[in-house]
């Protein structure tokens, strides 16, 4: 059916209105480069090989290679395997990928001779469970990590030191920052960097901008790594971004020159989308992408089509293609950033299931930018994860024992961070006379949703003053100083420990982090070593286990229902006899109204009792209040009641509200009603059930109380259910006979 | 400085380290920047350090990214204007096969470039043999 058509049938119309069905979902189109794997146009995996050079491969001779071609093949295949590597079974290859006995380096060094065509040939046999082991194993950093990004629509300084500061604190690894308007970018590196190391010293941080203002900037010392350098599967989509791949390894160079650390960017679609793809597959030429990223010497890559993530996931095995991405970065031992920050889909459902494709193996990054501020503020247009999801993160952590690579915080503490980061900021505008930040402006930032919440700058004057920073002298040494002076001597060590590390180097080596005590661990010195069950990165044998189960909202479940002093709401006549006449019995729990007070939907046990009473006496029969202490099971509380009624009816009334109305001659699991959803009676409720009761005692025509049907009930309440019957289970005692009682004076109440 | 110093060199040389203006890491201190002695100029990796880093990646097993790091070491004596100018004169069109050549030459011979004079030589004959030099039409 066409889109905008109606459909006859309801369920079509409500189906149509869903997240879903706004996405839009395209058969394979080859010629544009719009196939995920595959395309007739793909070659067949080939190489030829004299002496140190490539004279053939994926079926074109050397005179015939175009420019990526020419670099792959003089700098991304390790000649001293390639044939090896071409001559092992395709299928061979992908099953040691995901073979979790066949150790991670072997792999990649068969897998380092491989043309982009064999590359495709391998992954093509792989399911994407298989890939899922397969990254598993071939993430080359053991810890997985996330990055995140922190921007702001207003380019706001003081609102982006304190996001800073609070990500740190979240630990994420990386921060990114951009800009609304470009002039600003030294201030905004400069927010990030105070932020940063404010929240978490060893934070590593960039600001993605055009290559010369950030190598720029880098230099001043206020980033740390850039991944800004976009490569591409064909020469048509390279030139028209104008670059090469010579070019690209060139800037890789020039930044490593100056300590900054590397990734490169590329992903599936974006030859496609720049209408370059030679009538290639996406994947075949992701997999040309990679190998120039390798050629390049870049030590890691982002890639799973990162912004055009909508492109592949409009074709089929889209999402299959994404991670398959992914695992060959992998595979090809690059620090793998594995996109999720682009918005993926309107489906929650669609966008969490994609999520998985990475969260559950482990990635270096998770994402490529977890969007720490609101998606409104996010300058990347990206927000697929923002800082109003963090608790479904951290509760996929805590479910699935998985580092997704940031953790819980609690409000005082994000407080705390986001106010000193505000405070270091101002010092550091104050004693470099940068333009002012406010009070207001401050105390608005550290409490803010977003940057509409914050007052607005003068933004003439701020741009006037990053262009001097970026044209003047000053410097990191100046911000240090300005730290250090103004007080805040923690942030200034680590802003210098930073540099002492950029002097160092050694975080230019693959997939590498800092943990807060300035610790490098990269795949060199934190390899995964992961090779089945018992081995790898495993959460639950980790330090971080304790910070990644914590959420604030954990209770403990000793204290949901603490003991309750005093002598209870009834008192305690004598033990129970059978009953004559008609008459309905209410058998209560053996916690009812002693050691609980309250049914689950905290209606109080006094309260609940004279509501049936009520109901009952309406029908004009009496009604006898009697306490079961043998068993704290409704039906059995119930069967009691009525073998003990003078009618042979009786109502069963467990301590969390859960109640039936039961006969004698039944077998003790059968009914005349059961009201097992609790936390939907009310006293209403409770009233029906005492009349219907005195109906069949008096054999009255009845119909049965109406049942309210809640699906999210049992979802909230299930732990408290679970709670309230321990606890009145603990109560049962089987040698003791069922009590009559009485409601107890209010007065006299404990 | 030990052959082949082990990895994080921050834990086995760090004695060793120096910028490339020649100060040493114990120097890169608070008391030093609020006294005026460091300038931000001051805090750039240098050249023997990019080395090892080289050396260390060599010995992983990431030749790619060894290569690289090499390049870097040669570059960090460019001044970041030179390194611009070179990077925009290796975009497609923008130079002539003569110029490139010319460009590999001066950083051989002024900075001891020769890693990054091959690839930019490699770029010529790629950009010549692909249309992508300033006289294959598109933009002087």
């Amino acid at each position: 059916m066409k889109a905008g058509a109606m459909s006859l049938l309801k369920r079509f119309q409500v189906r149509a209105d869903r997240p879903i069905n706004q996405e839009v979902f395209i058969d394979e189109w080859s010629e544009a480069g719009l196939i995920i794997i595959d395309s007739p146009l793909d070659p067949a995996p080939s190489i030829g090989v004299a002496g140190d050079c490539v004279t053939e491969m994926d079926g074109r001779s050397a005179d015939e290679f175009d420019l990526i071609d020419r670099f792959i093949a003089r700098h991304a295949i390790d000649l001293t395997v390639a044939e090896q590597a071409m001559a092992t079974e395709s299928v061979e290859l992908a099953r040691i990928v995901a073979d979790f006995n066949v150790p991670r380096t072997d792999v990649a060094r068969l897998v380092s001779g491989c043309t982009p065509a064999k590359l495709i040939d391998v992954i093509r046999h792989m399911n994407i469970v298989e890939m899922m082991a397969g990254l598993q194993k071939m993430r080359i950093r053991r810890i997985p990590a996330n990055q995140a990004h922190v921007t702001n629509r207003k380019d706001n300084p003081v609102l982006l030191a304190c996001d800073a500061a609070e990500a740190a604190l979240r630990g994420f690894a990386e921060e990114e920052t951009t800009v609304g308007i470009a002039r600003y970018a030294p201030l905004n590196a400069l927010a990030v960097l105070v932020g940063s190391q404010t929240g978490r010293g060893g934070v590593l941080t960039q600001c993605s901008v055009e290559e010369s203002l950030g190598l720029r900037i880098a230099l001043k010392g206020l980033t740390s790594y850039a991944e800004t350098l976009s490569v591409y599967g064909t020469a048509g989509a390279f030139v028209d971004g104008d670059d090469t791949p010579w070019s690209k390894a060139f800037l890789a160079s020039s930044y490593a020159s100056r300590g900054v650390k590397v990734r490169f960017t590329s992903g599936s679609g974006s030859e496609a989308l720049m209408a370059h793809s030679e009538g290639k597959s996406m994947l075949y030429l992701e997999a040309r992408s990679l190998l120039v990223v390798k050629g390049s010497g870049s030590q890691g890559v982002q890639n799973g089509s990162i912004s055009l993530i909508a492109l592949p996931t409009s074709l089929p095995g889209g999402l299959w293609g994404v991670l398959a991405e992914n695992l060959l970065a992998s595979m090809l031992g690059l620090e793998l950033a594995s996109g999720n920050d682009a918005l993926s889909s309107h489906s929650q459902l669609r966008k969490g299931a994609k999520l998985m494709l990475q969260f559950l193996p482990g990635t270096d990054f998770i994402t490529s930018g977890y969007s720490s501020i609101p998606k409104a503020d996010n300058m990347f247009g990206g927000g697929n994860f923002d800082s109003d999801d963090y608790d479904d993160w951290y509760a996929l952590q805590r479910d699935m024992l998985a580092n997704g690579g940031i953790h819980a915080v609690n409000e005082t503490q994000v407080v705390s961070v986001r106010q000193k980061a505000a405070a270091a900021i101002r010092a550091v505008f104050d004693e470099l006379d940068l333009p002012r930040i406010a009070d207001d402006e401050a105390s608005c930032a550290v409490f803010a949703y977003d940057s509409s919440d914050i007052p607005e700058r003068d933004q003439a004057q701020d741009i006037r003053a990053a262009e001097a920073v970026l044209s003047g002298s000053l410097g990191v040494v100046d911000v240090i100083r300005a730290l250090a002076k103004q007080g805040f001597r923690d942030v200034a060590e680590r802003i210098l420990e930073m540099q002492r590390q950029r002097l160092i180097g050694d975080y230019l080596q693959p997939a590498a982090i800092f943990d807060s005590q300035f610790m490098v661990q990269s795949a060199l010195n934190d390899p995964n070593d992961y090779q089945g069950p018992g081995t790898g990165y495993r959460l639950r044998q980790e330090p971080e286990w304790e910070q990644l189960k914590y959420l604030p909202s954990v209770q403990d479940p000793r204290s949901m229902n603490e003991p309750l002093a005093g002598s209870g709401l009834f008192t305690e006549l004598r033990k129970a006899e059978v009953g004559s006449g008609p008459e309905v019995v209410i058998g209560v729990g053996p916690a009812f109204g002693s050691r609980l007070r309250r049914t689950i939907s905290a209606l109080d046990h006094s309260d609940v009792v004279a509501a049936i009473v009520k109901g009952v006496q309406s029908e004009g029969i009496p009604c006898r209040i009697l306490k079961v202490f043998h068993t704290s099971d409704c039906a059995f509380i119930g069967h009691t009641a009525a073998k003990l009624s003078g009618s042979g009816i009786g109502i069963g009334l467990q301590s969390k509200g859960t109640a039936v109305i039961h006969r004698k001659d039944l077998a003790p699991l059968t009914n005349l009603e059961l009201f097992s959803m609790a936390p939907l009676l009310t006293l209403e409720s409770y009233e029906a059930i005492g009349r219907n009761a005195a109906c069949y005692a008096t054999g009255r025509a009845v119909s049965p109380v109406p049942v309210v049907v809640d699906n999210t009930a049992r979802l909230r309440l299930i732990v408290q259910t679970t709670v309230l019957h321990m606890i009145e289970t603990r109560e049962v005692c089987t040698t003791q006979s069922p009590v009559e009682m009485e409601v107890r004076q209010q007065s006299d109440a404990g | 400085m030990p052959d082949n110093p082990t990895y994080p060199l921050a834990e086995s040389v760090p004695d060793k380290i120096v910028s490339a203006s020649g100060l040493g890491l114990s120097e890169v201190s608070l008391e030093n920047v609020l006294s005026g002695s460091i300038a931000t100029s001051d805090l750039t990796i240098s050249r023997a350090t990019l080395m090892l880093q080289a050396d260390i990646a060599q010995a992983a097993g990431y030749p790619q990214l060894a290569e690289n790091l090499t390049r870097a070491a040669e570059l960090v004596a460019v001044p970041i204007d030179e390194l611009l100018r070179i990077y925009d004169a290796l975009r497609p069109r923008r130079s002539s096969l003569e110029e490139l050549h010319t460009l590999a030459d001066q950083l051989e011979q002024q900075f001891g470039a020769r890693r990054t004079a091959i690839m930019i030589r490699e770029a010529a004959g790629a950009y010549a043999d692909s249309g992508l030099l300033r006289s294959d039409g598109g933009p002087d």
